[in-house]
């Protein structure tokens, strides 16, 4: 008790003598003293600190701060250049042991005119897996990807505009996507790529119109741009026809339409909550059908309506997003070769956990719709889809050495399907231009035929390097 | 006798000297005064403002990583008055990064509200994603310095009592013990204020322990527009012994910021003429 009380009486006598303990500032620069002649404090009681530059008494001689600024240059340039390797942890009959390995230069141009900016960011690729491709801007083979090239005005107050190549996003999502029916590339995205080439680049018109009641975008794709799909070519899938997990022996062949697209959302903030509503008509971005007769998988036409809200609960961000897709060359589901349509809705919420640790949970539901006449016209012997697909997802980020070591899990599991997918990683800042990566993406799933099951021979690591500039 | 007389003359004397600067003493300004002074100075001079910053952080080994970032920030309250504080408010927050790479054209965006949890936002350049982000707790480091997020917003008033300790030529001593401590790492900490700007000079935190390990040092001050600004100011860990400086530039006032600057619409197109 005797002790109990001591050590009290020191916790709190302590921190009460300190003040007097410590040594007071000296002013910096730019602030004068008042009258300085007190006199200095006895050793050991030592005096305050003295003034900073500036209010010291010296006449202020402010050398005004010197403008840091990087010389106005035309236009401004940035980018990196990395290296990336990786290898399937398993063999895989159908593709190359090497997942990815290439090296890429990231130029990213900026210029700004009186009216109007211009962007043009391209990637120069070597790549040793898929290094016999040509250029296709569409679907980002070949030793140029154009990323972003547009210009960008506005011509009255209220709208911008956003004219040429471009990378979309919006919705609420993390990893998943309702109402962004922009292009994704998921190849990138499944061999370990950096996150952002997860967006493929839109050639698209985009319009924005601001009122103080609520905001309005408008995205006009002149020509349909596809998702950078999964072919075979790099990561295998399970074919239907085949009846198997297939690549490069059974490449998808597609045949794309003409046609245009147009997405439309119009949003507003109201208190803390980001409220949207969403629409789309075009086609399904990756392969939805397939010609009996051409043997080549199609674009099945698509419109999508959707809905979402964004905003604080609790300690943390919670999102609600949810779409119909409506299949529109399969309304009533009864056409075995194009998909059915479809009602998905996802739920998340985001917090972080402890000092530098945060959770993101979702839960997503891919809703089949038609499903008695889906199942009773499948082709005998296929596999057919639940009517639910429910999937979960946590995220997991960890931030330690001040921020520069990055440690981050993302998790997707399907209790329907009886599948997931892991995506470990490990990211180190260097110092201010190198980063050292590593990671990994696991599918596991008992069944060939399910969403993630199917890529189970894609088991890869992989590592980078990077130096921005 | 004729001694004794004198004395007792000088000691009155003395004593009505004494009591004369007892009076000064009530007339100065109460430890809140001084703290809210020190509140509008540090975050809410003028209705809107904007810097440039670098921040050199140097770890033990002195190795330095840096960071440069535009600040914009808008006050709600119409007004900079001290009366009843009707300067303190909401604010508004747009922090557009150049530096280091990785972070190029990125965007953080917060709508402050004090004694509650901030609206955070960040955009992603390269995905064109504009993210929200959970409030996390304020005091982790803001962009990898040793500087809190809190350090850079602001701590809300109410979060500590305040205790003036003492008072000198040049600066009141505060002392400042959290209302809640198990919300925070320190124990306390001690504010050296200006006298003449109510700038804080030197802020010292103290463990729980007792133990000095961490200071926050004000450089360099400029008057810029009448306002007396912090221009230059560090922050050193005794304990990681890693020292963060940050350096302002091209600070200006009321610059007439357009409200629409704190929305998506800026996140995802910078308002590049109010962040040169």
């Amino acid at each position: 008790m005797i002790r109990k009380s001591a050590l009290l009486t020191i916790l709190i006598a302590v921190p009460l003598a300190s003040p007097i303990q410590a040594a007071p500032p000296a002013l910096p620069s730019g602030l004068s003293s008042g009258s300085n002649n007190s006199p200095e404090m006895p050793a050991g009681l030592t005096s305050a600190p003295s003034l900073p530059a500036g209010l010291s008494n010296e006449s202020s001689t402010s050398d005004a701060f010197s403008n840091t600024d990087d010389s106005e240059m035309p236009f401004s340039i940035n980018g990196f250049w990395e290296a990336r390797g990786g290898h399937r942890t398993q063999s895989d009959p159908y593709e190359r042991g090497t997942s990815i390995g290439e090296t890429r230069l990231q130029l990213e141009m900026q210029k700004e005119f009186e009216h109007f900016t211009a962007n043009l960011t391209t990637d120069l690729l070597y790549d040793t897996v898929d290094r016999d491709r040509h250029i296709d801007l569409e679907q980002g083979t070949g030793w140029l990807d154009l990323r972003e090239a547009n210009v960008e005005f506005s011509p009255v107050d209220l709208l911008d505009i956003k004219l040429g190549r471009q990378i979309l996003t919006w919705g609420t999502g993390d990893l998943l996507f309702i109402n962004d029916m922009f292009s994704k590339d998921w190849n990138s995205f499944f061999i370990g790529r950096d996150e952002e080439y997860l967006k493929a680049p839109s050639d698209a018109i985009k319009t924005s119109f601001f009122t103080s009641v609520a905001n309005i975008d408008l995205i006009i794709n002149p020509k349909f741009d596809a998702d950078r799909y999964i072919d075979g070519r790099r990561i295998s899938y399970y074919n239907p026809v085949m009846g198997e997990i297939s690549g490069q022996n059974a490449v998808i062949e597609t045949d794309q339409p003409d046609g245009s697209e147009v997405s439309v959302r119009i949003y507003q903030t109201v208190g803390a909550y980001e409220l949207a509503v969403y629409g789309y008509d075009g086609y399904w971005k990756s392969p939805g059908g397939f010609d009996m007769t051409t043997g080549l998988a199609t674009f099945p036409e698509l419109a999508v309506y959707g809905a979402s809200a964004r905003g604080p609960l609790s300690k943390g961000i919670a999102n609600i997003e949810m779409g119909y897709y409506d299949s529109k060359e399969d309304s009533s589901g009864d056409d075995p070769l194009i998909n059915n349509s479809e009602f998905r809705f996802l739920a998340g919420y985001e917090q972080e956990l402890i000092k530098d640790l945060t959770m993101g949970i979702q839960y997503y539901l891919e809703w089949l719709m038609d499903y008695d006449n889906y199942r009773d016209t499948l082709p005998i012997g296929s596999h057919s889809r639940d009517e639910y697909r429910h999937l979960l997802t946590t995220r997991l980020t960890w931030l330690t050495l001040n921020q520069n070591l990055q440690w981050s899990l993302f998790v997707f599991y399907s209790p329907s399907d009886n599948d997931a997918y892991l995506r470990p990683k490990v990211n180190y800042k260097i110092d201010d231009h190198w980063t050292a990566e590593a990671g990994g993406n696991f599918f596991i799933g008992k069944q060939d035929y399910t969403f993630f099951g199917q890529f189970k021979q894609n088991n890869n690591l992989f590592a980078s390097i990077r130096y921005g500039f | 006798m004729k001694k004794t007389v004198r004395n007792r003359l000088t000691t009155a004397l003395l004593s009505v000297g004494i009591l004369t600067a007892t009076n000064g003493a009530i007339a100065a300004p109460t430890a809140d005064e001084i703290v809210n002074r020190t509140n509008y100075v540090a975050y809410y001079q003028g209705q809107d403002g904007k810097a440039k910053v670098k921040m050199t952080i140097t770890d033990e080994q002195g190795r330095e990583r840096s960071r440069q970032f535009v600040i914009l920030r808008t006050d709600e309250p119409q007004t900079d008055s001290l009366e009843n504080n009707a300067y303190k408010g909401d604010q508004k927050m747009y922090v557009y990064f150049s530096r280091p790479a990785d972070v190029n054209k990125m965007v953080f965006m917060v709508w402050k509200h004090p004694g509650g949890n901030d609206d955070r936002w960040l955009y992603l350049p390269a995905l064109d994603l504009v993210k929200r982000i959970a409030s996390s707790d304020k005091r982790t480091s803001f962009v990898g310095s040793d500087f809190y997020y809190e350090d850079v917003s602001g701590r809300n008033l109410e979060d500590d009592h305040h205790e003036l300790v003492s008072t000198d030529d040049n600066y009141y001593v505060i002392k400042n013990t959290p209302v809640n401590p198990d919300l925070v790492e320190f124990s306390y900490y001690t504010m050296y204020i200006h006298k003449e700007t109510f700038l804080p000079i030197q802020t010292e935190y103290y463990d729980k322990n007792g133990v000095l390990y961490r200071t926050n040092k004000t450089l360099k001050v400029d008057t810029i527009e009448g306002f007396p600004t912090v221009t230059k100011s560090s922050m050193e860990n005794l304990k990681t012994k890693s020292t963060t400086l940050m350096e302002y530039s091209k600070v200006s006032y009321n610059l007439g910021l357009p409200k629409e600057i704190y929305t998506e619409r800026f996140l995802r197109k910078a308002p590049k003429k109010y962040l040169r």
